[in-house]
């Protein structure tokens, strides 16, 4: 048998209040507050947090500073925005597959573009899921 | 009984492997506290001969002739990438020990129709995706087996590619592997034990697991009797709840630089109590007595050598860090003696017992602290441990670690999470 309960509040035992005023008529019908990290968040264990710095991606809706949550659980798929490791830094691309081989896109504009072939490793670290912007 | 043991690679360098890709394939060391000695290795480092424990100051020359990158121990990052991995491994078993920092036992009984082996991979790959870490996965009858398939498969002996199962081996394969084992790698057999074996002609796992338990039993303990079953597929150690709460903890550090003031000391003990309150209100207990200790540097023989220790009973059990530093300094100047450089020091809470059952003394009134604590423990959690402190730990802490090559707390300070270039 277990007396303990985490994250129980505790209270002393002689001094609990008394509520005595009418009840509630609410209190049959509480849920839990909305949480963002419910909302942001699919796989608790394997999303980071990294910050943007750079404009190049303001097409895809990522801009200077922003926060990007990023899932290394999701798998990553074609034209999704990931963070890349290229040459030993991070960089923020999307991944588009073509017919020889990927092209790692900044924006509509084509300037900067990465075609990586066969033979070169891509390592994609983890898929952007969102990206938060101050407004 | 069967059980696995999944053990992250060079844990502390794979965490730091995770948020500096330069690190990939070069030779890294982690130092232990005040950047001291070596405790994680890449492969790299391992095969330029670093040996485990080697004090940074005797590597500096084989550092700078092949690029060796030392950084210093970055314990938030390393507790929060444990954390995630842990997690993970759980999604595999129903039950999980959480062993140390970077492995864990996980069972496998009514796991039969697996394959073991590529369920094995599927937790490697898994683990590997979602946090970065590299494991390997070892399976056995009992803990100690498992612990050994484990370094099998992180030696890649036997053909093994990061996964090793005995369960799939032949008796036969089993021994001749078990014969090329040093016996000093099997769970609970240190340095002196295999010394000892050694002498009685018991140099390798095969040897021990054929030896008769109970003459060993005799001539060294019950533990030797135990280590020998296990060997041979007899479980005498159980997998532990992960869950259940410790009995004991403790918080104790080297300090930077030698300490002889009582003052000093005093801030030291104070931050340490602060620390292992904290556990103890996160796992829900309350201590019924502390433990201070002090010592000098073993290593410096050639200053004057003191080491003592005190338990204080408490008044009444409490998780109260401002009720428990007092009664910890109370003991600190018992203790204390003028004229010796400490090295060392350390506070344990004991007799712990669940913070529900909590008795009231009708002598003792308790300042009811419950609301201050949980206040404190919020805010040091928001803004980082030791933002709100008892004064007793002091402003300056000339005592702190020395951690010179630090890397971020990339994932517990938004201020250090990494910044990512969008290349033009």
């Amino acid at each position: 048998m277990s007396f303990r309960h985490r994250n129980l509040p505790r209270y002393p035992l002689l001094s609990a209040p008394v509520p005595a005023g009418f009840p509630s008529p609410a209190t049959d019908f509480t849920e839990e507050s909305l949480s963002l990290d419910e909302h942001l968040i699919e796989h608790e264990e394997a999303t980071f947090f990294v910050r943007v710095t750079g404009h190049s991606m303001t097409g895809f809706g990522i801009h200077d500073g922003d926060l990007l949550v990023v899932d290394r659980a999701h798998p990553p798929a074609d034209r999704q925005v990931v963070i890349a490791v290229i040459d030993g830094a991070f960089t923020v691309k999307q991944v588009c597959r073509i017919p020889d081989g990927v092209l790692l896109r900044s924006h509509g504009s084509g300037k900067g573009d990465i075609l990586v072939s066969d033979e070169q490793e891509l390592a994609v670290w983890g898929v952007v899921r969102w990206a938060i912007h101050r407004v | 009984m069967s059980v696995a043991l999944v053990d992250g690679n060079n844990f502390y360098v794979s965490c730091e492997r995770i948020f500096d890709p330069t690190l990939e394939q070069r030779p890294v060391v982690v130092l232990s506290n005040n950047d001291g000695c070596a405790v994680s290795r890449s492969n790299e480092a391992k095969a330029l001969g670093v040996r485990m424990g080697a004090p940074w100051f005797q590597m500096r020359d084989l550092a700078r002739k092949h690029g060796i990158v030392a950084l210093s121990s970055n314990y938030a990052l390393y507790a929060d990438i444990s954390r995630r991995m842990m997690a993970v491994l759980a999604q595999f078993s129903p039950n999980q020990e959480i062993y140390s920092i970077d492995e864990c036992f996980l069972g496998m009984d009514g796991f039969g129709r697996h394959d073991l082996a590529e369920y094995g991979q599927q937790i490697r790959r898994r683990v590997g995706q979602w946090t970065g870490i590299p494991v390997c996965v070892g399976y056995g009858a009992t803990k100690t087996l498992a612990k050994l398939a484990n370094h099998v498969a992180k030696k890649g002996l036997a053909g093994t590619d990061g996964v090793c199962d005995f369960g799939r081996m032949s008796a036969g394969d089993r021994s001749s592997l078990f014969s090329q084992i040093a016996v000093g790698e099997i769970w609970g057999v240190g340095p002196q034990l295999t010394q000892q074996l050694t002498a009685r002609g018991i140099g390798t796992v095969e040897a021990l697991r054929r030896a008769d338990p109970k003459v060993l039993r005799r001539e060294f303990s019950v533990t030797m009797e135990r280590i020998i079953a296990e060997l041979n597929g007899d479980s005498c150690v159980d997998l532990e709840d992960a869950t259940s709460a410790k009995q004991q903890i403790l918080s104790s550090r080297s300090f930077g630089q030698y300490v002889s003031d009582l003052a000093s000391l005093e801030e030291a003990v104070a931050s340490y109590v602060a620390i292992a309150a904290a556990k103890l209100r996160q796992q829900g207990s309350i201590a019924g007595r502390v433990q201070v200790f002090i010592r000098t540097s073993p290593f410096r023989q050639d200053l004057p050598q003191y080491a003592q220790a005190v338990t204080i009973p408490l008044p009444t059990p409490s998780d109260d860090t401002l009720l428990l530093t007092r009664a910890a300094r109370w003991g600190l100047r018992r203790i204390y003696r003028a004229g010796y450089e400490y090295q060392k020091a350390g506070v344990m809470l004991m007799n712990l017992l669940p913070a529900e059952i909590r008795q009231q003394d009708m002598f003792y009134v308790a300042r009811n602290s419950d609301a201050l604590m949980t206040v404190m423990d919020r805010i040091n959690g928001i803004w980082g441990r030791g933002t709100l402190r008892s004064a007793a730990e002091g402003i300056t802490r000339a005592w702190g670690m020395k951690r010179k090559r630090m890397s971020p707390r990339w994932t517990t300070r938004w201020a250090e999470v990494p910044r990512v270039r969008c290349l033009p």
